[in-house]
């Protein structure tokens, strides 16, 4: 048997070499030609981690700690290979939340422990606790709101100030406990119910289109929270990892909202539906059908086709129907383009990702900034299952919700054919202007099923 | 590990994760938002510190709880970021060629 100091140090050196493992993953990770390997190295990082934590000295509980771990890995497991690509941000939303729960958890077992060596130390562990928790039930009500078990986004005036209360509620709670350093249990009972109760009403009134910003802010305060978690238990592998996450989670969500043209205090704070609910009202005009087979004559005379797919189409598992009915039109001289906007799919670059799954080439795929000036040359605008992202009201409408998001500009093609399950509005709940327009035509039915409708129709078409 | 040094360790791991992803591209967005969400399942190592140092039966429930959601956090994490990571090389292997006219 190793003698304590040695143990310590091999410890110690195993959570430094798991910090760089993070680190270099990570950066590995941001280029598309390591990206890869990046996850394997910083997974490399967290079995050294992990195994190396049995030795830690004054252990006990090994038989509850084992299949504690056996238990949450293969239900992980199992999830994660079962989970369908279009499903994948909610399940990091989910899996986000149960580590914000575990770090709120950590801070719980020291608070009722009540041992804390100082005020920092009890005021580190109530911040990361506070934060955990929130993350911990805003998660998961991410998770329902993008999995559709919460249908509606719910919100009432002076939302905002009780929730002020609530979080006053939970630090004061937290500061009063920070200043007993051994504090009662009811009182830090109190405090994590309030936590709890914050992270409900901070994120049932946020619009399903904002969800991406939102789970990739809990994701950074998830990482603060483990930091802090960290300072607490002294463990500088947590404090590192939970530090670099929390910054990198700050900068890309702020890279997510400007691509959404949405500041986070918009995102967080007044949120969709403010002055929502009155604009459908400015909506006139009706929408008009289409047989398919007309549509697929269209597009086969067509010069220039620019599909604008939508997270509909994901979930249809339409894909790789659409991409083989570009591909005829494509041997049939069409120009064909994929217009992706930055929130196309549930994330930035998700719809990037369920295309590339599909086969479709990298110089058909184009942005937002490259395309939108080519829809006034294009002759149809084919529109699978998006919608938000391609509402004129953004434009023009300033009572509108989404006013100033910017859009894919389909509505200026000289036809607008939108492929669509039903009359119903879109994810975010606003009537789309660009349904009842002059050039625009309806398609109804399952984005899989009119593919194929559409493919035969081209090759009728001759 | 002193206050003082828990500090710069603080600020220097914040500048470190800012500086590592601050040129990342759209596309990769996703996978590395899974990949720093499964980083932080870091929070394992400490869960299990807790629920070893847990003495009453409330400590040890919670700990209990803490270790299955932070192994749940770090192989959910792992799992998911993998799979979208296999799914973008294979991509960029077929659409490699093509990319250079872009």
């Amino acid at each position: 048997m190793l003698d304590e100091a040695t143990r310590d140090w091999i410890i110690q050196a195993s959570y430094f070499v798991t910090a760089a493992l993070f680190i270099l993953g990570l950066k590995r990770m941001s280029s598309p030609v390591t990206a890869r390997s990046g996850i394997t190295w910083a997974g490399a990082g967290m079995l050294v981690a992990t195994a190396v934590t049995f030795a830690f000295p004054g252990m006990s509980n090994y038989e509850l700690i084992i299949p504690a771990i056996l238990v949450g890995s293969a239900l992980a497991w199992w999830s994660g290979k079962r989970v369908a690509i279009t499903d994948m941000p909610q399940m990091i939303a989910l899996y986000n939340g149960m580590g914000g729960g575990a770090a709120a958890a950590i801070a719980a077992v020291e608070l009722y422990h009540g041992e804390m060596e100082s005020t920092a130390a009890a005021a580190l562990a109530v911040v990361g606790g506070i934060i955990g928790a929130v993350s911990f039930a805003g998660s998961g009500i991410a998770f329902g709101k993008l999995q559709g078990l919460i249908k509606r986004s719910i919100r009432f005036p002076g939302l905002q100030i009780i929730n002020l209360l609530i979080l006053v509620a939970a630090v004061g709670h937290g500061a009063l406990i920070s200043m007993h350093v051994t504090a009662p249990t009811t009182m830090v009972t109190g405090m994590f119910v309030f936590a709890l109760i914050l992270g409900v009403t901070m994120t049932l009134p946020i619009g399903g289109a904002d969800m991406p910003v939102v789970i990739s802010l809990y994701n950074a305060l998830t990482g603060l929270a483990v930091g802090f978690e960290g300072f607490v238990l002294n463990n500088a592998a947590m404090i590192i990892a939970g530090t670099v996450v929390g910054s990198a989670g700050t900068l890309l969500t702020q890279l997510m909202a400007k691509a959404m043209n949405r500041s986070l205090g918009n995102v967080l704070f007044s949120g969709f539906g403010d002055t929502g609910a009155t604009a459908t009202g400015t909506v006139t005009g009706s929408m008009k059908p289409i047989e398919a087979s007309d549509v697929g004559v269209m597009m086969a005379f067509a010069q220039k086709v620019i599909v604008v797919p939508g997270y509909g189409m994901a979930v249809a598992q339409a894909q790789h129907k659409i991409w083989e009915l570009c591909q005829l039109l494509i041997d049939r001289g069409v120009n064909v383009k994929f217009a992706i906007h930055p929130v196309a799919g549930r994330m930035p670059g998700h719809m990037n990702v369920l295309l590339a799954e599909a086969g479709v080439p990298y110089d058909l795929i184009a942005d937002l900034d490259e395309i939108n000036a080519e829809f006034e040359t294009a002759d149809v605008a084919l529109i699978i299952g998006a919608n938000d992202v391609v509402n004129p009201v953004a434009r023009n409408d300033k009572s509108s919700p989404i006013y100033g998001m910017p859009i894919l500009n389909a509505d200026k093609a000289k036809n607008v054919i939108v492929i669509k399950r039903g009359q119903g509005a879109g994810f975010s709940g606003i009537e789309n202007a660009l349904f009842y327009l002059d050039n625009t035509r309806m398609l109804y039915g399952d984005a899989q099923k009119a593919g194929a409708e559409l493919i035969q129709a081209i090759k009728a078409a001759g | 590990m002193t206050g003082m040094v828990a500090l710069y360790i603080f600020m220097l791991a914040a500048f470190t994760g800012y500086e590592v992803i601050s040129r990342v591209p759209v596309i990769l967005h996703t996978p590395l938002m899974s990949g720093s969400n499964f980083v932080h399942g870091i929070v394992l190592v400490g869960a299990m510190v807790a629920l070893g140092n847990a003495h009453t039966t409330l400590e040890k429930v919670i700990g209990v709880i803490g270790v299955l959601l932070a192994a749940g956090n770090a192989v959910g994490g792992y799992v998911v970021t993998e799979r979208m990571l296999e799914m973008f090389k294979s991509s960029g292997a077929r659409g490699g060629g093509k990319r250079g006219a872009h």
